[in-house]
């Protein structure tokens, strides 16, 4: 199979990430369209590293999903912390730190 | 990458000598006294930090600590001298290391001590007079409120200028050069309320800062040039250095001693610090302070033989100072002023003997011990008089005080002996040794030294008819009387020294063949007969005498000074206008730079960095309005920046 499909996959689950960022209110949407974008990225390293024919893309896509987790674990306290104190996780609400 | 061509090119630098002491004995190896001779300076600057941080606790015993030290100091001198005299030649100069001090790379100075025969001469001095002078000071000061202070500062003083003369090294020096600059400033404006004393103290402070400036500048030439600045080190390297080299360090010594010293062209500061109390003036005069600047030079003496033109100039300031010193002490009201233009020119004679090479070194220091001895004598006792007179200074309102003041009297006889020239006085064997000197080495600095001579009788002989002769013109309030015993004693063991100090280093002390080793001596050959030359010079001094009583003595003198004088008195009252010409050349073009230089930071500097920061502040506020809060927005931005740097990046693969 032409592993240019999985190029133009991992583009489209990009966009729909970015767009599912940078359009949705509910922070807990935000944060799986974050991950469908680091998930994409992983794709795309999987699929370079299937075409040149070495590790090095998964070894770093290993690295991303790490990281990955780990950084959910420390979003979602934060949403957790935020709903608790303002009973919303509407990601448009905390502009405290402006001004 | 090769690491050694990161290195610094130490080769361009000069080689570190090796260690070159050749000469010189390790304290601990002479033994007896000399691994103790760091006391000399401990002692009397113990005696400053009790009075000074002890405070008013002190006020009722510190004068006599104060007193104490100095003396302990001296006696310890007098071990040393006696240790030394017994010790073979080669064996004088003796070394006291005692911690390295300051290292950095090749920069190596060693807090050390160095003691031969010619800083055992400036010791005994400083510690003699010295001690002298504390004890008057305890009968002078003693109704002076903050007497304990005065005390700390002498002390100070004194501590100060025998580190100067004790170390081995320029830098050390330096550090007792400071500290006698602090001292005298501290001592000048001691009586601070008196506006007139605190400018005083200011001015001598800002000259001696001008000239302090040559001896940094020429410790950091000698740095470059021999890469040490060691004394022996020195003087071992310096027949290698280049002549421009020497020259150089020459000149900025030279500045070094001149502003110490007050000698042409930075001598203005004398006149004025006679506003400090008078064994302050004393001390400054005879012991401490002014010598100091004359040490300099002769210790410097392997520089200055091999810097021929540093050597002139030292001689042309030693014949313009002795000159217009002695002129400007003709013309003065002010008994202590008088007497500080004489400092300034017995000071010159000095610079004289050293601008003469090694024919002139040795008279040097002679003349140096004779003028401490006769000049403290003349100082304590102008003290006694205006201690009696109620501190009244022009000798306009004195007259016929020998009535009054006897032991006073006498004791100025004696120093006016000593001075003047009279044989068989101390000035006598010492002047007539620098005139002899100069005449045969350079007739011009001879002939101005006897025509010095003249007039250094002239004035003193105003001095003492105005002071002790003639009629009274005391001010009705005046209510002269013989100063107390622990004021007069010391002003007569100092008149001692001021009759037979001469006779005793010519007949007993031979003071040529003891600084020999030390400063070298040449001897010289007079163009014209020995006793033809002393005639004549006596002739001279019997001139300037007669002159001065026929003025001073025999015709009355007015109480308001005469108005009707020639431009030559006028000039010498102002001092030979030397505040107008600092003034008009120095301080006016000064304030202009400075007001400029205000000007110039107002507006260029501190308008360039107002102008910087209210732009960026500005472009702050605009970029502030990016700063929405929203999480999207900024997420937006990102996304934005992120496509951006695509589409560059296809640009870029495309083009």
């Amino acid at each position: 199979m032409d592993p240019g499909n999985y190029i133009i996959l991992s583009s489209i689950l990009f966009c729909i990430g970015a767009l599912g960022v940078l359009l949705r209110r509910n922070a807990i949407v935000v944060f799986m369209s974050v991950e469908l974008m680091l998930n994409a990225a992983n794709l795309a390293f999987v699929t370079f590293a299937r075409m040149h024919g070495n590790l090095e893309g998964q070894a770093i896509a290993f690295f991303v999903m790490i990281v990955a987790a780990a950084e959910v674990v420390v979003g979602l306290a934060i949403i957790m912390t935020i709903f608790r104190t303002r009973r919303s996780v509407s990601i448009d609400e905390p502009h405290l730190l402006r001004n | 990458m090769n690491l050694t061509s990161l290195q610094l090119p130490l080769s361009e630098l000069p080689e570190e000598p090796v260690e070159a002491l050749t000469g010189t004995l390790p304290a601990e190896a002479a033994g007896g006294y000399f691994p103790y001779m760091w006391l000399l300076v401990a002692l009397p600057a113990f005696g400053a930090l009790v009075l000074l941080v002890g405070g008013k606790r002190t006020n009722a015993w510190g004068h006599l600590l104060a007193c104490l030290l100095p003396i302990g100091s001296f006696v310890l001198a007098c071990l040393l001298l006696a240790q030394m005299m017994g010790a073979p030649v080669e064996d004088r100069l003796v070394t006291l290391e005692m911690w390295d001090w300051t290292f950095a790379g090749m920069f190596d100075v060693p807090f050390a001590l160095r003691l031969d025969q010619l800083s055992m001469v400036f010791v005994m001095l400083i510690s003699g007079v010295g001690s002298l002078i504390h004890i008057y000071s305890i009968g002078y000061m003693a109704e002076d409120p903050d007497r304990r202070k005065f005390f700390a500062y002498l002390n100070l003083f004194v501590a100060a200028m025998l580190l100067l003369v004790l170390a081995n090294n320029y830098l050390l020096l330096y550090v007792g050069w400071e500290g006698v600059g602090l001292a005298s400033y501290l001592l000048i404006g001691f009586w601070q309320y008196k506006s007139s004393a605190a400018v005083a103290a200011k001015k001598a402070f800002v000259m001696n800062r001008v000239g302090d400036v040559g001896l940094s500048v020429a410790v950091m030439l000698m740095f470059v040039t021999f890469g040490t600045v060691t004394f022996e080190q020195v003087f071992a390297a310096a027949p290698e250095a280049g002549d421009t080299a020497l020259n150089l360090i020459g000149l900025a010594l030279l500045l070094a001693a001149v502003g110490k010293s007050a000698q042409f062209p930075l001598q203005a500061w004398l006149l004025d610090a006679m506003e400090g109390p008078t064994p302050v003036s004393a001390l400054i005069h005879a012991a401490t302070m002014v010598t100091a600047g004359v040490y300099l030079i002769v210790r410097s003496n392997a520089i200055f033989d091999l810097a021929s033109i540093a050597v002139t100039a030292v001689l042309a300031v030693g014949i313009i100072t002795m000159v217009a010193g002695a002129v400007i002490a003709c013309a003065k009201d002010e008994i202590k002023k008088s007497l500080a233009g004489s400092t300034m020119s017995q000071i010159g004679y000095m610079f004289v003997a050293a601008g003469l090479g090694p024919a002139g070194y040795v008279f040097a220091i002679f003349h140096l011990l004779m003028h401490g001895m006769f000049k403290a004598d003349l100082f304590l006792s102008a003290g006694s008089v205006m201690h009696g007179m109620k501190d009244e200074k022009n000798m306009r309102f004195y007259g016929a005080l020998r009535k009054v003041m006897l032991v006073t009297t006498i004791a100025f006889i004696c120093g006016f002996l000593g001075i003047s020239g009279l044989p068989p006085f101390d000035s006598f064997f010492s002047k007539d040794d620098i005139i002899k000197a100069a005449l045969g080495t350079n007739w011009f600095a001879g002939v101005a030294a006897i025509a010095a001579a003249g007039l250094t009788a002239f004035y003193m002989t105003r001095m003492l008819s105005m002071t002790f002769f003639g009629d009274k013109r005391w001010k009705e309030e005046a209510d002269p009387h013989e100063s107390p015993s622990v004021m007069t004693v010391p002003m007569l063991l100092l008149s001692v020294g001021a009759l037979f100090g001469g006779l005793f280093f010519v007949y007993v002390g031979d003071i040529v063949g003891w600084l020999d080793p030390i400063t070298g001596y040449q001897p010289f050959v007079l163009p014209i007969n020995d006793t033809v030359l002393e005639i004549v010079t006596l002739v001279v001094v019997l001139t300037g005498i007669t002159l001065a009583w026929r003025q001073y003595a025999s015709r009355p003198v007015p109480q308001q000074p005469p108005q009707q004088v020639s431009v030559f008195t006028t000039a010498a009252r102002n001092s030979l206008y030397d505040d107008a010409f600092n003034e008009a050349v120095f301080m006016r073009p000064g304030q202009y730079l400075t007001r400029w230089l205000v000007w110039f930071d107002n507006q260029v500097v501190d308008g360039a960095v107002r102008g910087i920061a209210s732009k960026v502040s500005g472009a702050g506020e605009q970029v502030k309005r990016l700063q929405t809060g929203f999480a999207r927005s900024y997420a937006l931005l990102m996304v934005g920046g992120a496509v951006l740097i695509g589409v560059v990046f296809v640009v870029a693969r495309w083009l």
